[in-house]
């Protein structure tokens, strides 16, 4: 029951981002070290969060006072990572193309966007997760003491979640910026406004019996709403889709 | 010391690389590990050296791919002659040392969290001869600086005597000497690896076949790091040899002394390596100023290094990247493996000249696609090497021991958090000292910034971050 419950969850959680690296990411050496270094950010700004609340001694356990910081200071790095990135792409331009191909070093915008935000959502998923899993291997009754029952089923729901809205974010973050214009507000904006509103909502998970599926539905309606506004933005409109499926 | 090394002639010729320059080295990176006596000794600017000897090889250039990391574009040199690259490296070159130091991970935290027997705190050894379990902290923090400065003074004392041996062109006492090291480790401690594992997993296996399977996994070791053999299986043994040892250590060093080791270890390397008279710098000179390779003995390659012949008519003009596959000369009881290593190096580069080498693992470049290539032999002249297509990765495998150790460190709380945080931290900085070794295009030490990067975010994710998300994580909230 526990190896079962942990392999099933980790497959949860991890199926589909370990299908999206294998497919899109692990023949990409360039891509692969984006998003390496995109979860090192997190990961610092994860830090400087910790180091927040660390520092707030008496409100520890008030966590509605470090969630917003800590999104907020998420977005900053995603937002001083897009500027390391234009840098290299600045410095990039010195090169020669054939030099830059032979050693795939190409940069393709998107899928810098992309790696980007996938590196994001990982290692998110990743610290969100992997302490559970581990407890779950062993031997143990989840909810023992009259707490919920689905905790490990929602949490593994609610990491995919978060994997797969990073992704999103991080492209639209990036595509958003490098459009310009109004984009520069609108975009950056509604991935802060998303986030924040996400993690307020897994607040909610934090009562003696937790409603998950508040969470999940929010975050799950979330995601589909980042899709849509992803393809509106890489051009797609619902005219497109038709003619495309009509021509198939 | 880790090292990354640029050819000599990258150094001489700071503003104007001539790649058609015969005299020219072309651009090697090493990443190489001195490790401490025992285990690992790092050889530096091994593969400058191979440059000089074997001048066809396009060597292993290690390019960092510094395009997209926070490398500063700025600080890009303008070589902009037309044939001349800017960047060493590419992306691919990255990944191809972070799958071998991941495997190399991951075995020794999968020993570690699968058998009891390489816990630490069992048995001492003769390098760290203070316990820690002492009264008070204080005590505690003392015997441990008594203990790094211990060992630290034994791997000084086997850099030093390897750089005299070296000078002083003792060859086959290094040659010997790394030898008998490998021996050691592939067999001595591979046989207790097994008989740990046999005994933490509770099944008895007889004496006939563990002897088997230890005789004939040691002698295709020794011929494969010795000699030649299949790259992918030099790598997988490069890669044992460097978990094993790791293990060892992690086993034999107390808890502090191990942190202390490790941050000294990485200063030791900046020193050895950046000081006008650090002895890995004065190696690296050396081999430069007698064309020699520099040990390239326990060093992890991604490419076979192929040996350029100017003999044959000029039809052949390409070099593959010569594989210079070393391991790591651990040598528990000789502290001199170092030494060793450069000797094996050297000789090995001495006979290599006249072999063979099926081309293997030839990297994504298009213009090599040639049948296996057998290589004549052919001494000491300077072939221009215009050729840098085959360019290979290569890392010191005292950084991968220190890597593992660090990270098998870290994963001994048990809290999965510190230990992808550390691994995160490790190949990191890896990056990052590959952008600098394309930045600066000289000799750099390969240790210092993945252990910093490493320490640092160890101490604050067990911690600051530990308990913030230990906390989110009891609740369920997502950030």
């Amino acid at each position: 029951m526990t190896i079962m419950e942990c392999a099933g969850c980790t497959l949860i959680a991890y199926g589909v981002p370990f299908s999206m690296f294998v497919f899109t990411i692990a023949h990409h050496p360039f891509r692969i070290i984006i998003s390496m270094t995109s979860a090192f950010f997190w990961l610092i700004s994860l830090l400087v969060s910790s180091l927040l609340w660390f520092a707030v001694v008496p409100l520890r356990n008030q966590l509605a006072f470090a969630v917003p910081f800590a999104v907020i200071f998420q977005e900053i790095f995603r937002y001083l990572f897009y500027r390391v990135i234009k840098k290299a792409e600045f410095a990039l331009q010195k090169v020669q193309m054939q030099e830059l191909t032979d050693k795939g070093m190409v940069f393709d915008r998107f899928a810098v966007a992309y790696a980007a935000g996938y590196g994001f959502g990982f290692i998110s998923g990743t610290f969100a997760i992997v302490n559970v899993l581990s407890d779950m291997i062993g031997p143990g009754t989840i909810g023992i003491f009259g707490h919920s029952q689905d905790f490990f089923i929602a949490t593994a729901f609610l990491t995919l979640c978060i994997i797969l809205l990073n992704t999103f974010w991080g492209v639209i973050f990036f595509t958003s910026l490098d459009k310009g214009g109004i984009h520069r507000l609108i975009g950056p904006g509604i991935v802060v406004l998303t986030h924040m509103l996400f993690s307020c909502i897994t607040l909610l998970n934090r009562k003696s019996q937790p409603l998950y599926s508040v969470s999940l539905a929010v975050g799950y309606s979330l995601l589909i709403g980042m899709i849509i506004y992803t393809l509106m933005l890489r051009g797609f409109t619902i005219n497109n889709i038709r003619q495309r499926m009509n021509r198939d | 010391m880790t090292e990354l090394l640029h050819s000599q002639a990258d150094n001489i010729l700071i503003n104007d690389y001539e790649r058609s320059d015969v005299a020219v080295l072309p651009d090697v990176a090493i990443i190489q590990t001195s490790t401490t006596g025992e285990n690992v000794s790092s050889n530096a600017a091994t593969a400058s050296s191979h440059a000089r000897v074997e001048p066809v090889d396009p060597q292993d250039h290690e390019t960092t791919r510094r395009h997209r990391r926070d490398g500063n574009p700025e600080e890009q040199r303008p070589l902009n002659n037309d044939h001349e690259e800017i960047f060493k490296y590419g992306a691919s070159h990255v990944v191809k040392l972070f799958v071998p130091v991941s495997l190399c991970m991951l075995i020794v935290i999968l020993t570690i969290k699968t058998t009891s027997s390489y816990t630490p705190g069992g048995a001492t050894w003769a390098y760290t001869p203070f316990t820690e379990d002492k009264p008070t902290n204080t005590q505690k923090i003392l015997f441990s600086l008594a203990n790094t400065f211990i060992f630290m003074g034994f791997v000084i004392t086997a850099t030093v005597i390897l750089i005299l041996l070296y000078k002083f062109k003792c060859y086959k006492i290094i040659h010997g000497w790394l030898i008998l090291t490998t021996l050691m480790l592939l067999f001595f401690f591979l046989y207790s690896y097994f008989s740990s594992i046999s005994a933490s997993l509770n099944r008895p296996i007889d004496m006939i076949t563990i002897c088997f399977l230890t005789w004939n996994i040691g002698v295709v070791g020794m011929f494969c790091v010795h000699w030649k053999g299949p790259l992918r299986i030099q790598q997988a043994y490069l890669i044992m040899m460097s978990a094993l040892l790791a293990l060892v250590f992690y086993k034999f060093l107390p808890d502090w002394t191990g942190w202390l080791i490790l941050g000294v270890i990485s200063i030791w390397d900046l020193i050895a390596v950046l000081c006008p008279k650090g002895p890995l710098r004065i190696l690296v000179e050396t081999a430069q100023e007698r064309n020699e390779p520099i040990f390239p003995a326990l060093i992890y390659s991604s490419t076979m290094v192929y040996m350029i012949t100017a003999v044959d008519p000029p039809a052949e003009p390409e070099f593959t990247p010569v594989s210079v596959n070393s391991t790591t000369a651990v040598n528990v009881d000789e502290p001199l493996t170092d030494e060793q290593r450069n000797e094996r190096a050297t000789i090995r580069n001495n006979n290599a000249r006249r072999q063979l080498i099926p081309r293997a693992d030839v990297p994504q470049t298009e213009g090599r696609r040639e049948p296996a290539r057998y290589v004549v032999e052919r001494s000491n002249s300077p072939v221009p090497d215009d050729d840098d297509d085959e360019k290979g990765v290569k890392l010191g495998l005292g950084d991968f021991i220190f890597y593992s150790i660090l990270l098998a460190k870290a994963s001994a709380l048990g809290d999965w958090n510190v230990t992808i945080a550390c691994y995160l931290s490790l190949l990191i900085g890896l990056c990052l000292t590959l952008l600098l070794l394309a930045i600066f295009r000289k000799a750099l030490p390969a240790l210092p910034i993945s252990i910093t990067f490493g320490l640092v975010l160890y101490f604050s994710t067990v911690y600051i971050i530990g308990p913030f998300t230990a906390e989110l994580s009891t609740g369920q909230v997502f950030i």
